[in-house]
């Protein structure tokens, strides 16, 4: 540590060791990605964009991105709906109720993918729990096809990555300043109208936030989307897999690689961005 | 009149949906737990009956354990490194208010944005361009990256805590740069180490789209076996796993709660 004052740029020595091993681990095998993704066949002769001209003339591969995409901001929408309540619910309550939130929405973050992917294998299999229980309730006659469909996916997702909501809707509701819902009581407001007219405008900021935390989180999520989903719902991360190390075509799952970054942050950005625009003035999450 | 029925019908729904996700926040980890004792050999739930044969199982697996050890010395290698580096940069970032540093934070934080798919990708070509052959060191280093914005933003927010003043005046009172920085910086950032070093830790042990590229048959991680075997067949023994999982990530957390407070750095991410 070096004082504040004497020498700013000495400071940044002990940022060196990180930015070298950023530079060798990072930023070159990014460089090689685009480079890859620019070789005309896997053969590696000569340069073109026919990678990115296959994805754009490919019906199919556009399909495998938007279902993606779609994926996201569904799952990112249904942790949004219960997200809401349970901050609604936290910042309401006492400290026992709160530490008990906070307990469950720590636990799937701290239980591994795999573990939480195959607690979805075992509600919703054939002898699952769902079945089991609609069976034995006399509501379902034959056992029902939950696993490897696109709904069990969507609901093991928005399981699985809804601690990313809840943490930036919770953060948004404390910050909200009391006075305002009060007032808006106090001038005979119902509860609804209390949170569709003061409580979620204010705390969309948090809200976008978490959203897109899960969006970028459930597109990209290739043990869930795998396992759940199944093997004949082809999705951009198994493809790029399928693509690299099955059929072992280089330029083509890099250029899917990169098509798919670009997507996806492009969304994280452009949302973001937006909604900075035309939220100015509401306290940022 | 009126109103009162509209503020039931809000409390009801907010109730009930409020349920649902606490119940859906819960139900998996407790699911895994319950259907790791069962005696029979599908994933039937309830279990027609129970046993710890699946545990038992376990124990005689060889092709399970061997990768769960490498996953643990991955992740333990993958800590270190970033730790130490990313310890490092977070205090010479913290305070510095040059262009370059803010251009540096972006790009530590980058790993964060990208598509880990795409990075795996993209190591996995660079050592195949550079003909490096793939190994436990390569892994590591993966790892490194990806743990690396955890440990920036931690350490980063408990520096931004440290009061500059306390290090001017060891400074001043004689004290080496080494001693301050061992007397005076490092335990008030404590809680900001122990909290990145536990998330780094199970970022490793867990992560998939990296390992998915660069572990090959002798450097075989957990979670790739584990969803190697689930998607050839639905193995009890993978709910053992599981359970052995579930319980040692509850007391890593007793622990690092205890010399952390690890909820709270987690919370306030």
């Amino acid at each position: 540590m070096v004082p504040a004052g004497t020498n700013a740029s000495r400071q940044l020595l002990p940022v060196i060791p990180l930015a070298v091993l950023f530079l060798a681990a990072f930023v070159l095998p990014l460089a090689a990605l685009v480079l890859v993704s620019l070789f005309r066949d896997p053969q590696f002769s000569g340069l073109s964009l026919v990678q990115y001209l296959r994805f754009i003339s490919d019906p199919f591969s556009l399909k495998v991105l938007s279902d993606t995409l779609w994926l996201g901001a569904e799952v990112a929408l249904a942790a949004l709906v219960l997200a809401y309540p349970l901050a609604l619910v936290y910042v309401a309550s006492g400290p026992f109720m709160r530490t008990l939130i906070t307990f469950l929405i720590m636990l799937p973050l701290l239980t591994s993918t795999v573990v939480r992917t195959f607690a979805w294998i075992v509600i919703l299999g054939r002898d699952g729990i769902i079945n089991s229980a609609m069976l034995s309730l006399g509501l379902w006659q034959a056992p029902a096809r939950l696993l490897y469909t696109w709904e069990g996916m969507v609901l093991a997702l928005t399981q699985i990555q809804l601690p990313l909501m809840a943490l930036p809707v919770i953060n948004s509701l404390l910050r909200l300043d009391g006075n305002l819902t009060r007032a808006a009581e106090g001038l005979g407001a119902s509860r609804a109208r209390i949170f569709l007219t003061v409580i979620l405008p204010l705390t969309l900021p948090g809200a976008i936030a978490g959203w897109l935390l899960v969006f970028a989180a459930a597109a990209t999520a290739f043990i869930t989307q795998t396992l759940v989903g199944g093997g004949r719902i082809i999705l951009m991360p198994s493809y790029i897999y399928q693509q690299a190390v099955g059929v072992q075509d280089w330029p083509f799952s890099a250029a899917l690689s990169l098509i798919f970054t670009l997507a996806v942050t492009g969304i994280v950005f452009a949302v973001g961005a937006l909604s900075r625009r035309y939220l100015r003035g509401v306290d940022a999450a | 009149m009126q109103r009162s029925f509209i503020d039931r019908l809000y409390f009801g729904v907010v109730g009930t949906l409020t349920s649902f996700g606490m119940l859906l926040l819960l139900a998996p980890t407790l699911v895994v737990l319950v259907i790791s004792f069962t005696d029979g050999i599908t994933l039937k739930f309830p279990p027609p009956s129970w046993s710890l044969r699946w545990y038992v199982e376990l124990l005689q697996s060889q092709e399970i354990i061997a990768p769960a050890l490498t996953s643990l010395k991955v992740a333990a290698a993958a800590t270190i490194l970033s730790a130490v580096l990313g310890g490092a940069a977070a205090l010479g970032l913290a305070r510095s208010r040059l262009k370059i540093a803010r251009a540096l934070d972006a790009l530590f934080m980058s790993p964060m944005v990208l598509p880990a798919m795409a990075f795996g990708l993209s190591l996995l070509l660079v050592f195949n361009l550079l003909g490096i052959r793939l190994s436990a060191a390569t892994l590591v280093l993966g790892h490194t990256i990806i743990c690396v914005p955890f440990v920036i933003r931690m350490v980063g927010a408990s520096v931004q805590q440290l009061n500059p003043v306390l290090i001017t005046c060891s400074l001043s009172l004689g004290a080496s740069h080494w001693y301050t920085f061992r007397r005076i910086t490092l335990p008030l950032i404590r809680r900001g180490i122990v909290a990145s070093c536990f998330v780094a830790f199970l970022t490793s042990f867990d992560n998939v789209p990296v390992s998915l590229f660069l572990a090959d048959a002798r450097t075989e991680v957990l979670p790739i076996k584990l969803w190697a075997i689930l998607e050839g067949s639905l193995d009890v023994r993978v709910a053992a796993v599981s359970g052995v999982i579930v319980l040692l990530t509850l007391a890593g957390l007793v622990c690092a709660e205890i010399f952390g407070g690890v909820s709270r750095q987690i919370g306030s991410r």
